[in-house]
C-alpha cells in the first residue's frame, strides 16, 4: 500500500483572547489544539479522524490543507511538504469545510470556470468535467442561478464540486455531512465512496460514529489534540462497536490525565 | 503567474460591472450627484444675485439735492417721490414685503457739504436712509444711493488717485488671466480630485477585501495553488481601475457643472481652463499613481480589519489626513520646491497638481512622485501578500 499522506508530530497552539479564555474557562492563555499528532493514510482509502468537539480535528485538517502552519512537525502529501511546498500541496488536494464560502454574486457555471482556471485545468477538460459533475449532483438546472439564491444543500453540493474541479488525488473533508438532510448527506457519502473506487484518498473528520462505521477503512481517534488510537476499524475496535470502544478510550485518557 | 492575476482581475470586474446597483452607486452617482448639486448651486447663486433687480421700489426723499437726481434716474425700476415722511413710515418698513426706501437729506445738502471742513469741530452733514436689508429690492436701492454718495464724497475731497488709467489699455496688474485663474484652480482642484478618488476607492476596496474575509470567500481562494502575491496584485490593480472610474465620473461631473457655477457659458470656461496636452497627460499620470497608492493603502487596512464595518473605522483617520493634505495648498503659494516633499504619499500628488494647475508643472517632482508611488504600491503588494499568508490576519477569530 502506497502511503500518500504522512503527518509527523504536528503541533498547533493558539493564543486565546481574554474573552475566549473566559468562555473556555481556561487557566492559561495558551490552548494546545493539536499535540504531537502523527498518522498515515494510504492511497485509495477513506481515513476518518474521529473526536469530540474541540478535539482538534478542524485544526489538523487546516494544517494538512496549508491554510495554517504547524508550530512544529510537518506532513507530506503526495510527496510534498505542507510546510515547505504549500502551493504544490494545494494543487494535489481538494479541501472542503463549511468555512470556505462561495461568493453569493456568481453562478455555479462562472465559479466552476473561475476555479478551474486558478487550478490550471485545460478548458476542454473543464467543460467536460463541469457537465459531468453538474449532472451528477443535479446542479445543471441551477447552473445560472446566483449562489445567493441556492438552497443550503445545493450550496454544499456546489462547494463539493468546486473543491474538486482539478480532480485532486487527496480530498480533505471537514464534517462532510454537517447540516445536510439525509438525502443530500447520502449523495455526498456515496460520492466519497465513488472517489475511493476511483483510487482517490479521502481524509474526513467527524464526531458521528455511524459515519465512521459505514465509510472509513481506517480511523484515528483524537482526544484533546492527541492521537489516542489509530488503525483499521477492526484494529481500533477490537471486537467492540466503535461507540463503545470510543468511550473506553475516552475514559482511559481522561482518567490518566486527572 | 500573470494569468492568475488576470483571472482575479476579470473576476473583480465581472463582480463590479455585473452588479448594476454597485455600478450605479460608485460610478454613475458621484458624477451625477456633483453635477446636480453644483448646477443647483450655480442657479441658486445666480438667482440670489439677481433677485429684486427688476422689482419696482418707491423712494420717498426729503430735500433731494440736485447732485443726486441723475444717479437715481439710472435705476429704471425706481419711482422717486419728493415728499417728507415720519416715524410711522419708518416703522412700516419692518414689513419686508414693502418695496419702499426712505431718504432724508439736510436742507441745502450740496452747499452744506461744499462748505464743510473736518477741522471745524462740528458734526458733518448726515444723510438718513431707511431700508430693509431682508428685502432684496430695498437693499438694491440702498446700495445704489449709499454707493453714489460715497463716490460723491471721494470726488469732492480728491487729493490723489491710485492706478488711474490715463491711456486706454493701460494695465497695472501684470498677472495674466492664466496666472490668476491658475492660482484659483491650484488651490481648489487638487483637493477636490484627491477627495473624489479617495471616496471612489473607499466605496469598493473594503467590501472587496474585508468583505471577502468576513464572508469566508477569500479562504476558498487561498486553498487554490495560486500564489498570494498574484491575489494581492489582482486585487490592487482591479480596485485601482474601478476607483479610477469612480474618480473620473466625479471629475466629469465637476467639469460639466463648472460653467453653471461661474454662470457663464462653455466658451468662458475654455478661456479659464487653458491647459496644454502636456498638462493633461501629467494630470492623468498623477491621478493613476494616486489611485494606485490609495487602493494599496486602503487594501492593506481592509485586510487587517475584521469586517467591512471595522475597515471603515480603520480607514477614516487616513481619510482625514488626506483631506488635511488637500487643504494645505490654500495656505501656500505655488508648489513646493523641496524634492523630499514629493516622497510623501498623497501629499506629493497634491503638490504636483498644485504646480500643474498654476501652469508651473515641473518634470522632476512629477517623476519623483510617480516613482515614489510605484515603489509604495509594490511595497503594499508585498505587505498584502504577507497578510494573505498570515493565518493570524486571515483566520483569527
Ligand atoms: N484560531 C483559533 N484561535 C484560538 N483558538 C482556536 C482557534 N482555532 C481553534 N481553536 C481552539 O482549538 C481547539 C480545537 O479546535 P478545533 O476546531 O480543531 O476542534 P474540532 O475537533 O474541529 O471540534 P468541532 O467538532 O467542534 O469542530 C478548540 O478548543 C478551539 O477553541
Ligand atoms: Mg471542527
Amino acid at each position: 500500500m502506497e502511503e500518500i499522506l504522512q503527518a509527523n508530530g504536528l503541533c498547533k497552539t493558539f493564543t486565546l483572547s481574554r474573552k475566549q479564555q473566559r468562555i473556555e474557562r481556561a487557566q492559561t492563555r495558551r490552548k494546545v489544539a493539536v499535540d504531537n499528532l502523527s498518522f498515515s493514510a494510504y492511497k485509495g482509502e477513506i481515513f476518518g479522524l474521529l473526536g469530540p468537539n474541540g478535539a482538534g480535528k478542524t485544526t489538523t485538517l487546516r494544517m494538512l490543507s496549508t491554510l495554517i502552519k504547524p508550530d512544529s512537525g510537518d506532513a507530506t502529501l503526495c510527496g510534498y511538504s505542507v510546510v515547505g511546498q504549500p502551493a504544490e500541496v494545494r494543487g494535489q488536494i481538494g479541501f472542503l469545510t463549511s468555512e470556505l464560502k462561495l461568493e453569493d454574486f456568481f453562478t455555479p457555471n462562472y465559479l466552476f470556470d473561475f476555479f478551474s482556471r486558478l487550478h490550471r485545468v485545460d478548458p476542454d477538460v473543464t467543460a467536460r468535467r463541469k457537465e459531468q459533475m453538474f449532472a451528477r449532483f443535479g446542479i445543471d438546472r441551477f447552473a445560472e442561478v446566483k449562489v445567493a439564491n441556492l438552497s443550503t444543500g445545493m450550496k454544499q453540493k456546489l462547494s463539493l464540486v468546486i473543491s474538486l474541479v482539478h480532480d485532486p488525488e487527496v480530498v480533505i473533508f471537514d464534517e462532510p455531512t454537517n447540516g445536510l438532510d439525509v438525502l443530500t448527506a447520502r449523495t455526498v457519502t456515496d460520492y466519497l465512496q465513488e472517489l475511493r473506487s476511483a483510487g482517490k484518498t479521502v481524509i474526513l473528520s467527524t464526531h458521528i460514529f455511524s459515519l465512521v462505521e459505514r465509510l472509513c477503512d481506517r480511523v484515528g481517534v483524537i482526544i484533546d489534540g492527541r492521537m489516542t488510537a489509530c488503525g483499521t476499524l477492526d484494529e481500533v475496535c477490537g471486537g467492540l462497536s466503535i461507540e463503545d470502544r470510543f468511550f473506553e478510550i475516552y475514559k482511559e485518557q481522561k482518567g490518566g490525565a486527572e | 503567474m500573470k494569468s492568475n492575476t488576470w483571472t482575479i482581475i476579470k473576476k473583480e470586474f465581472a463582480r463590479f460591472f455585473g452588479d448594476r446597483q454597485l455600478l450605479f452607486t460608485t460610478v454613475i452617482m458621484p458624477g451625477l450627484l456633483i453635477y446636480i448639486i453644483y448646477s443647483l448651486m450655480g442657479v441658486g447663486i445666480k438667482s440670489m444675485v439677481s433677485q429684486g433687480a427688476d422689482e419696482v421700489v418707491t423712494m420717498r426723499v426729503e430735500n433731494l439735492p440736485p447732485s443726486m437726481a441723475p444717479l437715481l434716474a439710472t435705476d429704471s425700476c425706481l419711482v422717486v417721490v419728493e415728499q417728507g415722511f415720519g416715524q410711522e413710515d419708518v416703522d412700516n418698513l419692518e414689513d419686508k414685503s414693502v418695496n419702499v426706501v426712505l431718504a432724508r437729506f439736510p436742507e441745502g445738502f450740496d452747499s452744506l457739504v461744499a462748505a464743510y471742513t473736518p477741522q471745524a469741530g462740528v458734526a458733518a452733514p448726515n444723510v438718513e436712509i431707511y431700508y430693509n436689508s431682508a428685502n432684496n429690492a430695498s437693499l438694491r436701492v440702498f446700495s445704489l444711493l449709499s454707493g453714489g454718495l460715497t463716490a460723491y464724497e471721494e470726488q469732492m475731497s480728491n487729493r490723489f488717485d491710485i492706478n488711474r488709467a490715463d491711456r486706454e489699455e493701460q494695465k497695472f496688474d501684470q498677472a495674466t488671466t492664466d496666472q490668476v485663474l491658475g492660482n484659483v484652480w491650484s488651490k481648489l482642484l487638487p483637493m477636490i480630485i484627491v477627495m473624489m478618488l479617495f471616496s471612489g476607492v473607499m466605496s469598493i476596496a473594503p467590501s472587496s477585501i474585508a468583505g471577502e474575509k468576513e464572508r469566508g470567500t477569500i479562504a476558498t481562494l487561498l486553498v487554490t495553488p495560486m500564489r498570494r502575491n498574484e491575489l494581492a496584485i489582482g486585487k490592487i490593480v482591479s480596485l485601482s481601475s474601478i476607483g479610477l472610474l469612480s474618480g473620473i465620473s466625479s471629475f466629469v461631473g465637476i467639469a460639466l457643472s463648472l460653467p453653471k457655477m461661474v454662470h457663464g457659458d462653455a466658451s468662458d470656461l475654455d478661456l479659464a481652463f487653458n491647459y496644454s496636452l502636456r498638462d493633461y497627460t501629467a494630470l492623468l499620470l498623477v491621478i493613476f499613481a494616486t489611485v494606485l497608492v490609495m487602493s494599496a493603502a486602503v487594501s492593506l487596512l481592509s485586510a487587517m480589519a475584521k469586517d467591512v464595518k471595522n475597515a471603515g473605522t480603520m480607514v477614516t483617520p487616513l481619510m482625514m489626513v488626506v483631506t488635511l493634505a488637500g487643504l494645505l495648498p490654500m495656505f501656500q503659494s505655488g508648489a513646493s520646491h523641496s524634492l523630499a516633499v514629493y516622497l510623501v504619499p498623497f501629499y506629493n500628488s497634491i503638490e504636483v497638481m498644485v504646480g500643474l494647475f498654476a501652469h508651473e508643472l515641473a518634470v522632476v517632482p512629477l517623476l519623483v512622485t510617480l516613482a515614489a508611488n510605484l515603489i509604495y504600491s509594490v511595497a503594499a503588494v508585498w505587505g498584502l501578500t504577507r497578510m494573505f499568508n498570515s493565518e493570524k490576519v486571515m483566520f483569527s477569530r
